[in-house]
């Protein structure tokens, strides 16, 4: 038992510091949702800024016309980082890092359905990303761009490790979130608390579930292009080699059938952020519940049948553009009915005007920028004139950044006082919002008109005279504010862990389970197994939901002890990767059998020690 | 994965079900889309290679059918030995499970000498786009008849020292469900690669 | 909470008796192939018969049938999509026109 279990014990003190305590081994084996959470979202947050200061690199390069302060060869390193860090070692496992710790406790259980799965899918994703960013010490870094278009990637044009480090950090990060979009996936069907049927269930965990269902479907297909391409270069295949019959569209098509799923798998947590954020501080439940729940199966399903419009430029014929414009404009319609269904709930509601509204609200506005010009490329005729220039730049930062990010803000906000039991300043997070919103538009929305003028995208400079100036000026200015507003942000985290108010249990009237248990949990998150009746169980207790709260007469649950397999697992994985990648077998050998060995430690390892 | 994982935590399960057989079945799921990548990249790259040797050139149907025949009564002793275990009848249940991962052994004996032949007879993976796709998509799949029969007889040696009891079923169940799985792709692929050739 | 269907397992007779149907229709495949007279139906003929055992395996070796509905939605919920983003491919590469 941890000493946890101590505190609890003593009683009284309801503030369960302990579930953090214990030294770095703790840490390393622990199988706790919430620690593993909290990793996640640390790692993620700090490949945030490593992505930022790529991008704020490019910008200052872009300040001027004819720079030289990155050659061209850094400047493709930069955008290809920029781009994967962003996507696969940011976005996705800030994601994730609420999934680990909001997910359990929203539905009401004491863990995830396989702790030390999950356990080894962030160590997996912790691994593999320094993996990927060791190639900057190696040679250089991956330069063939986020897509990593065939064939660009072949050894002819790309000698060198740097794809390799991309091909095979890619598929290490692939298994790490297809393991851990399997494991909520049994969590969200199988821990739910008694009574929390399906339509019960907050829409968090709803975005969490339809989110990890799109993982498993749609991960295989780049894991698949990412084989044909590790062939290429390693085995002299011909998968992608044109004079052999190969042929360089299909990576595009495998990629894409992977890459839109994945643009929802980046939007579907923040829409069920949002989607729990503006009820709670409207005062109202949301407006039109199964609407949002139903439309986020619906884009989750539509968003598999929409992949070539990535591809309008390449010639794929008036049918197939036909139908994938088609297919693209429909799902829009399920993502206007989210909108409507938020302005719905704020409409009429006691609005309390906060840190997480104001980027709640922060991410609507500019959601529906991005979704309308997202509309505008839709159509291929008009996408044959943005495509490759800085108009999908700017698009893609309204949906990414405008979007997924103001949502993750939004949710670091509401959620942080639950993960740290203390409160962040609102006047600080306030600060932070406006200056994000200000200079977030003055760095992308001058990218619309630069794209529409003809501004290509991926280029490490433009000449003068082209009239490009002026607005890469302001773009690069604005771009500088908004990396400093992340210091902000740091700054009243720093503050709140110094002398942050404490939280309580449910500092913003929150209705759903993770609201009431302590900030931060015990280690054991209920004491009592809660039992719901409603969709909003803390605002109903007249209807009988039970919330036994921590009762101290009930002894300690009992919980799944610390496994150093997990970590061990993963490491196997990095070594073969590492074997692969310099083509030395004997090393990929011993990753296998450091991996054989974890495996079967761990599932002789009885889960309580 | 673990034997123990979901079930020594006193959790409740909201469905009734087994963690460990929902988590097996999403599985299957994603190998769905795995397989159908794989064979979607075989059937466009079919008949683009520009040298020899060609699928009708070597793809030889009897030897092959009977590998295919082998690995569908794999899946016959498969299921009798879960339904041993489920009885508590340990005795054939170990001998249906080390037939089962035999029966796997065979065939990727049988794969091996396929893929051995043909590279004598000049297929590699970089002659042409049917070897390279060849390989992979058949490869793949012994590589998950492998991981299958490396589990079939873990679980053999571990009923052979009395730790795999009828309690122990649904660990098998699940093996079966991969097994199955497995076989369940070979199926497909007979038919698209050697019969549709 | 209700429990999944109970298991309606088939009884070891059952399983020989599908195993010795999939043994025959395997040979019914291989035996299409051969006759050069059903050459104009061999796709359609060939899919089917792939797609009967492909269904009764999952069906009742894997208990598919007979299990929690769950089960099925996990399985044919991926696979549907699967096959749907075949589809497209096979058509954009013309696969079917042979
Ligand atoms: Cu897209």
């Amino acid at each position: 038992m941890s000493a946890t279990g101590a505190t609890a014990a003593e009683g009284g003190d309801h503030s369960h510091e302990g579930t953090y305590s214990g030294g770095p081994w703790s840490w390393i084996t622990t199988v706790d949702h919430k620690r593993i959470g909290v990793m996640y979202g640390l790692s993620a947050f700090f490949f945030f800024l490593v992505g930022g200061i790529e991008a704020l690199l490019m910008r200052l390069q872009l300040g001027s016309p004819e720079n030289t302060l990155i050659d061209p060869d850094l400047y493709n390193q930069l955008f290809t980082m920029h781009g994967t860090t962003m996507v696969f070692l940011a976005i996705m496992p800030l994601s994730a890092a609420f999934f680990n710790f909001i997910v359990p406790l929203q539905i009401g259980a004491r863990d995830v359905a396989f702790p030390r799965l999950n356990a080894f899918s962030f160590w997996l994703f912790f691994l593999g990303a320094l993996f990927m960013n060791a190639s900057f010490l190696f040679g250089g870094a991956p330069d063939a761009g986020w897509f990593g278009y065939a064939n660009l990637t072949s050894t002819q044009y790309s000698p060198g490790m740097r794809i390799d480090f991309w091909v095979i950090g890619l598929m290490v990060l692939g298994v790490s979130s297809i393991a851990g979009a399997l494991n909520f996936i049994v969590t969200i069907i199988n821990l739910r608390a008694e009574g929390m049927t399906f339509m019960r269930m907050p829409l968090f965990t709803w975005m969490t579930l339809i989110t990890s269902f799109l993982l498993v479907i749609a991960f295989p297909a780049i894991t698949v292009g990412l084989v044909l391409l590790m062939f290429d270069r390693m085995f002299g295949t011909l998968f992608f080699d044109p004079l052999a019959g190969g042929d360089v569209l299909l990576w595009q098509h495998l990629f894409w059938i992977f890459g839109h799923p994945e643009v929802y798998i980046l939007l579907l947590p923040g829409l069920g952020m949002v989607s729990e954020i503006i009820p709670v501080f409207s005062r109202k439940p949301l407006f039109g519940y199964a609407f949002v729940v139903y439309s986020g199966i619906l884009i989750a399903f539509l968003g598999f049948g929409v992949w070539a419009h990535h591809m309008f430029a390449v010639g794929l014929g008036p049918v197939a553009n036909t139908v994938f414009s088609a297919t693209t404009m429909l799902i829009a319609i399920p993502t206007g009915v989210k909108i409507f269904n938020w302005i719905a709930t704020l409409w009429g509601g006691s609005l309390r005007m906060q840190t997480p509204l104001y980027f709640s609200l922060g991410f609507i506005s500019m959601f529906i920028i991005g979704g309308l010009s997202g509309v505008m490329h839709a159509s291929a005729a008009s996408d044959l004139q943005q495509t490759d220039t800085y108009f999908i730049v700017a698009h893609i930062h309204y949906v990414l950044f405008g979007g997924v990010m103001f949502a993750l803000f939004a949710g670091m906000y509401y959620w942080i006082p639950k993960i740290t039991g203390r409160m962040l300043s609102d006047r600080l997070g306030k600060l932070h919002f406006w200056i994000m919103l200000v200079s977030f538009n003055v760095t992308f929305f001058p990218q619309h008109f630069l794209g529409l003028h003809g501004m290509p995208r991926r280029t490490f400079t433009y000449e003068s005279g082209l009239g490009f100036e002026a607005m890469n000026l302001m773009s690069t200015v604005g771009s500088m504010v908004l990396g400093a507003s992340m210091l902000i942000f740091l700054w009243n985290v720093l503050r709140m862990l110094r002398k942050g108010e404490p939280a309580g249990a449910n500092p913003w009237e929150g209705s759903t389970l993770e609201w009431s248990t302590t900030s931060p949990p015990p280690h054991y998150n209920f004491r009592v197994l809660p039992t719901v009746h409603s969709r909003d169980p803390l605002w109903a207790e007249d209807t009988g939901d039970s919330m036994p709260g921590d009762d101290p007469s009930v002894a300690d649950p009992h919980m799944p002890g610390p496994s150093f397999y997990p970590l061990l697992s993963a490491v196997g994985i990095i070594v073969m990767a590492a074997g692969a990648l310099t083509t030395t077998f004997p090393v990929v050998f011993v990753g296998v059998g450091v991996l054989l060995f974890g495996v079967y430690g761990w599932a002789f390892q009885p889960l309580e020690h | 994965m673990s034997h123990t994982e979901a079930a020594a935590m006193e959790v409740h399960s909201a469905t009734g079900l087994s963690s460990r057989k929902i988590l097996m079945w999403t599985f299957i799921g994603s190998e769905c889309m795995l397989f159908g990548s794989l064979i979607t990249t075989y059937l466009v790259y079919r008949g683009k290679s520009v040298v020899g040797p060609y699928p009708e050139d070597l793809l030889n149907i009897p030897f092959i059918t009977v590998t295919t025949f082998v690995l569908l009564m794999s899946s016959l002793m498969m299921v009798l030995a879960l339904a041993a275990v489920q009885r508590g009848d340990m005795k054939w249940g170990k001998v249906w499970l080390f037939m089962t991962a035999f029966l796997g052994m065979v065939f990727l004996g049988g794969q091996v000498f396929e893929f051995t032949h043909f590279v004598h007879e000049g297929l590699t993976l970089k002659t042409n786009l049917f070897g390279g796709t060849f390989f992979l998509l058949t490869g793949t799949h012994g590589a998950h008849v492998a991981v299958g029969v490396i589990w079939l007889l873990s679980l053999f040696l571990l009923a052979q020292r009395g730790r795999l009891t009828q309690a122990n079923a649904e660990t098998v169940e699940i093996a079966g469900l991969y097994w199955h799985f497995v076989d369940v792709v070979w199926i497909v692929l007979f038919t698209l690669i050697y019969l549709l050739v | 909470m209700s429990n999944g269907p109970e298991h309606a397992h088939p009884s070891t007779r059952t399983y020989v008796l599908v195993a010795a149907i999939l043994a025959v229709i395997t040979a019914v495949e291989v035996a299409v192939f051969y006759l050069e007279a059903l050459d104009p139906v061999l796709v359609p003929v060939l899919l089917t018969l792939s797609a009967a055992k492909f269904t009764m395996v999952v069906g009742l070796f894997m208990h598919l049938k007979f299990d929690a509905r769950l089960f099925r939605a996990l399985f044919i919920g991926p696979l549907f999509v699967a096959i749907a983003v075949m589809m497209a491919m096979f058509l954009m590469y013309g696969v079917f026109r042979g």
